[in-house]
């Protein structure tokens, strides 16, 4: 009986280490070329959001008044507004705005929304009630609506749009973490956490969260693509951030009125909009994707 | 002789997973005879419902078959178009699937749904009462108004075999039929499909893994493995001398009824079937083999035919056949501890454990008294919603008792887990059930197993790296073990790790509940004489709790057998085979198919369903299915405990003298009593 174990066909000899994994997860998510797509154009985002500022030729805001209005020209890839704003400049600089805007709101919804999911989930009774009752009357309300009426009582600003942001993704990443804690917790891995007396801090962030990563990191990722198109939205109905700002929403809503005379200024902008979210889905669907290959090996 | 039925020759089917091709069946000859019954054996992975799938040609869409025939009548089955082979299935091969919750229409009556069978198969529509009444249906006109939902598995199932045998065929094929079912409806089914048969002179192809099933049920019995015929012979040629060690490694992997752990050991097969598509160009059972000598690792074995009647794929058969060599491998025997002196460890009170559910209240225990003594394990066995589980779970903590009281070596126990301090908690500890979800598939064996040794026993995280690596000693798994995750472990790997994380923290009582239910045959056998070896070691007492009387009797010391959340009966576990029992212990006896051909049995069936336990039954909870019932006492009074001399207890309103009058032993040993 001694052997009874020891003559296994099981080849691995230890678990794979994170990076190891990481390049196998990341494989699989550059596999379909719609998926390596989103996750490249996202990546190149990502990459003028950071170093935007040494590409962009002119300032957001610097005027070249003798050449106002001019169309997309090699001196103005994309063209001049109709203040004499270089709009590839402004679009460049811009992908830094929307990224801190959405990135960051999105971060503190996924860390607020999952401590709370994973509380509710867990604990259950009176407190998951409560929440989840509160967080359906705020789903209730459409997302821009909610934006509208939060961005009158505080007053349209970056950070009011960022408040915006965290207040509205919430109840949404609660949702989702606490579903998948439901369907944990009862697993015989934590009732035996419990009754080997570990703490609920440790079963919730050690046991139950990593379970939950793979949901959340979907999750993220399209709140992210939604938190782009949020921000933009407000700023084109001008609740949101405020010129002169190079906010892409808001150039477009700006070149509206001069759309027949500087059709370029309304169109780029809108076009990286569109872009990014675009591929930040395309990313989040392969990241989808890549979990549930992951979970079936 | 009249040409066969249904005849499998050099049958190899494959699986296209991806870009690689499986094989799951490899040269199968096989042949069933009009009106046989043939059962088809083997472990998970064997291959036993590919084969019952392709012998019908309804493999899934991405098997296929590579070579070979299904000659059925004088048709080749595998040449056919999926035309010609619709006309033929339902009338003249049925099918009757393993669950069969997912096989019937949820949003369809079930008599409309044999309705439309009998329209298909051309019959006459008016048909169903009298096909109702065929199964055994109590109500039939009931019954055929209900949706699939509002009956029992059992009852389910039987839906699905009256609407396979609507079409008359000529060849059943049955995937598991009654593994999802208790054994008191297990036993009726195999009543009804054995009627069946002998009226319709019906062959069946019997797919299961329980080897109790095939000894009472089936004419022949193939067993495969890995893909391969390892045997095919007469079932009781099969059971009184195997020939192939595999077969004879299944045989003894199984506890037969009053084998016990201390006196006959559990002998189980090492090592694991090798994975779906593996190629081997040698005898496929070589690894886990304990007779296997050079030839067998280099050399496949032919299909060869000792008698006109049975084949074998082995080397070394006449040796075995001859009586040469035995495939029974050598058992350590358990390491005699001095019996030390046995304390009581746990003592239950009245237990009562409720669920509030929407349509009132779930009454899963209603006073149940037990104790459990160090060194010694208490088995609690019963059916599904007898409460044992919930038994556990109250002891444990993980459910809060509505009433009584949970002593623990002389101290009340708070019922609440977070009121319960690490003292206590470090002397109670529980295996689960599933091995799938035992162990956190995030976290390493060793990081899982250092957990309780840090919290409960104050182990330093630094120390405790290598006191893992004793506890994986323990359940004899490698060092190196502790690395990996539990992704990379087999489902025994896995309890045996769960087994360890048990022990880590030294606990006085040890909780399983169905530990080996979910697992392989041969690996069950390793599982449960492991816990019979840790539990002499540490002197642990032990709560086991199983569905499976001859599980339960191979390893417990005594025995408490549950019915609708209260203990109906206590024994010894020596004496739990014998006369007398409580009417329910008779019941369950009778209905458990010995995996000994050779066994009578006597023959009692239980009428009805298990009564609601939202509303449970007043008097004796018995009284409702009791074939021995007596009256309005049994409707009125709670009945008296009643002792024998031997220490049983039973719970009857029934004196003993009588019970001692009207029982005889259910299992009889015909002939020379086997090993």
């Amino acid at each position: 009986m001694a052997s009874a174990a020891t003559a296994d066909v099981t080849k691995q000899s230890a678990a794979p280490g994170w990076g190891q994994r990481f390049f196998s997860l990341a494989r699989t998510l550059l596999r379909r070329p719609s998926h390596a797509l989103g996750t490249l154009i996202s990546l190149l985002f990502l990459v003028i959001a950071i170093i935007g500022p040494l590409l962009a030729p002119y300032g957001a805001n610097e005027q070249i008044v003798a050449d106002a209005r001019d169309g997309p020209s090699a001196a103005h890839w994309f063209g001049v507004d109709t203040l004499g704003r270089d709009v590839y400049s402004r679009v460049l600089l811009g992908t830094r705005d929307i990224f801190t805007l959405a990135g960051i709101g999105t971060l503190l919804a996924v860390l607020i929304g999952t401590s709370l999911g994973l509380l509710s989930g867990y604990r259950g009774g009176w407190f998951d009630e409560l929440l989840m009752r509160f967080f359906d009357s705020v789903l209730a309300l459409p997302a821009l609506l909610l934006a509208l009426l939060l961005l009158g009582t505080l007053g349209p600003s970056r950070q009011s749009v960022l408040f915006v942001i965290v207040i509205v993704y919430i109840p949404i990443v609660a949702r989702v973490v606490r579903s998948v804690v439901l369907s944990v917790k009862t697993r015989s891995y934590i009732e035996a956490a419990r009754v080997q007396g570990e703490s609920s801090a440790r079963i919730l962030f050690r046991e139950i969260l990593p379970a939950v990563l793979p949901a959340l990191a979907v999750e993220a990722a399209l709140r992210f693509s939604y938190a782009i198109f949020l921000a933009s939205s407000l700023g084109f109905l001008g609740v949101g951030v405020q010129p002169p700002s190079p906010e892409w929403g808001l150039m477009v809503n700006e070149a509206r009125d001069a759309v027949s005379q500087t059709p370029w200024a309304l169109y780029f902008p809108a076009a990286a909009i569109s872009l990014l979210v675009i591929s930040v889905n395309l990313l989040a669907d392969g990241l989808k994707h890549v979990f549930q290959m992951d979970g079936e090996r | 002789m009249a040409s066969p039925l249904l005849q499998l020759q050099q049958l190899a089917v494959s699986y296209k997973v991806g870009r690689r091709t499986l094989d799951a069946l490899r040269d199968v000859d096989l042949s069933i005879d009009a009106g046989q019954t043939y059962g088809l054996v083997g472990e998970s992975g064997s291959g036993k419902s590919t084969l019952a799938l392709a012998a019908m040609r309804y493999l899934p869409a991405n098997g296929f078959i590579r070579s070979g025939s299904i000659m059925f009548g004088d048709k080749d089955l595998a040449k056919l178009s999926p035309e010609e082979m619709r006309a033929r299935w339902g009338r003249q091969i049925g099918f009757v699937p393993q669950n069969p919750a997912t096989a019937l229409n949820p949003s369809v009556r079930v008599g409309d749904q044999i309705r439309e069978a009998l329209r298909l198969y051309s019959r006459d529509e008016s048909d169903v009462m009298e096909i109702l009444k065929q199964m055994r249906i109590a109500d039939p006109a009931r019954v055929a108004r209900q949706y699939p939902h509002q009956l029992s598995g059992g009852m389910q199932q039987r839906m699905l075999i009256s609407m396979a045998l609507s079409g008359n065929p000529h060849l059943l094929v049955l995937d598991e039929p009654t593994t999802a079912l208790d054994v008191t409806t297990e036993a009726a089914i195999l009543d009804l499909l054995r009627g069946a048969q002998q009226m319709l002179n019906t062959a069946m192809l019997y797919v299961t893994h329980n080897l109790g099933v095939v000894a009472t049920l089936t004419d022949r019995v193939a067993v495969l493995y890995a893909g391969e015929l390892a045997e095919d012979a007469p079932t009781k040629e099969l059971f009184r001398q195997p020939l192939h060690p595999y077969t004879r490694g299944l045989l003894d992997s199984v506890p037969r009824l009053g084998q016990r752990k201390d006196v006959n050991r559990l002998r189980g097969i090492v090592g694991q079937i090798p994975a779906l598509g593996e190629t081997i160009d040698a005898c496929v059972f070589a690894p886990r083999c304990p007779l296997a000598i050079e030839i067998c690792w280099q050399k496949r074995p032919t299909l060869d035919a000792p008698t006109p009647d049975r084949t074998v794929r082995c080397h070394r058969w006449p040796e075995i056949m001859a009586g040469d060599i035995s495939p029974s491998r050598a058992v350590e025997k358990s390491s005699q501890v001095t019996k030390q002196a046995a304390n009581q460890v746990l003592q239950v009170d009245g237990l009562q454990v409720a669920y509030k559910m929407p349509g009132g209240t779930l009454q899963a225990v209603r006073g149940v008294d037990v104790q459990a003594t160090s060194g010694r394990t208490l088995g609690v066995v019963g059916e599904s919603g007898s409460g044992k589980s919930s038994l556990a779970r109250a002891v444990i903590g993980l459910v809060e008792p509505s009433e009584g009281k949970i002593d623990l070596l002389g101290i009340q126990l708070p019922k609440r887990l977070t009121r319960r301090n690490r003292v206590v908690l470090s002397h109670l500890q529980m295996v689960f059930q599933n091995p799938e979800e035992a162990l956190n598939p995030h976290l390493t064996v060793g990081e899982s197993l250092s957990r309780p040794l840090i919290t409960l026993r104050g182990v330093k995280p630094a120390d405790a790296k290598a006191q893992v690596g004793e506890l994986l000693a323990a359940v004899r798994l490698p060092a190196d073990y502790a690395d990996r995750l539990p992704s990379q472990l087999s489902g025994g790997e896995k309890q045996r790790v769960a087994i360890a994380r048990a022990f880590a923290s030294q606990p006085e009582l040890l909780l399983a509940d169905e530990p080996v239910s979910a697992l392989d045959v041969s690996v069950q056998a390793a599982i449960l004489n492991l816990l019979a070896d840790l539990q002499i070691e540490h002197q642990t007492s032990m709560l086991f709790i199983a569905h499976d009387i001859a599980v339960v009797g191979y390893l417990a010391d005594e025995i408490a057998v549950m019915y609708l959340g209260q203990i109906m009966q206590t024994s010894p576990a020596e004496t739990i085979f014998d006369a007398p029992y409580h009417p329910y212990t008779e019941a369950l006896l009778s209905s458990v198919p010995p995996p000994d051909p050779f066994v009578k049995q006597e023959r009692i069936r239980l009428e009805g369903e298990l009564p609601s336990a939202v509303n449970p039954p007043n008097g004796c909870p018995f009284h409702t299915r009791c074939p021995r019932f007596l009256g309005d006492i049994c409707v009125e009074q709670k009945p008296p405990w009643r002792e024998t001399e031997d220490g049983k207890r039973i719970f009857c309103h029934i004196p003993l003298e009588d019970l001692l009058r009207d029982q005889t032993d259910v299992l009889q040993f015909e002939g020379a009593k086997k090993s």
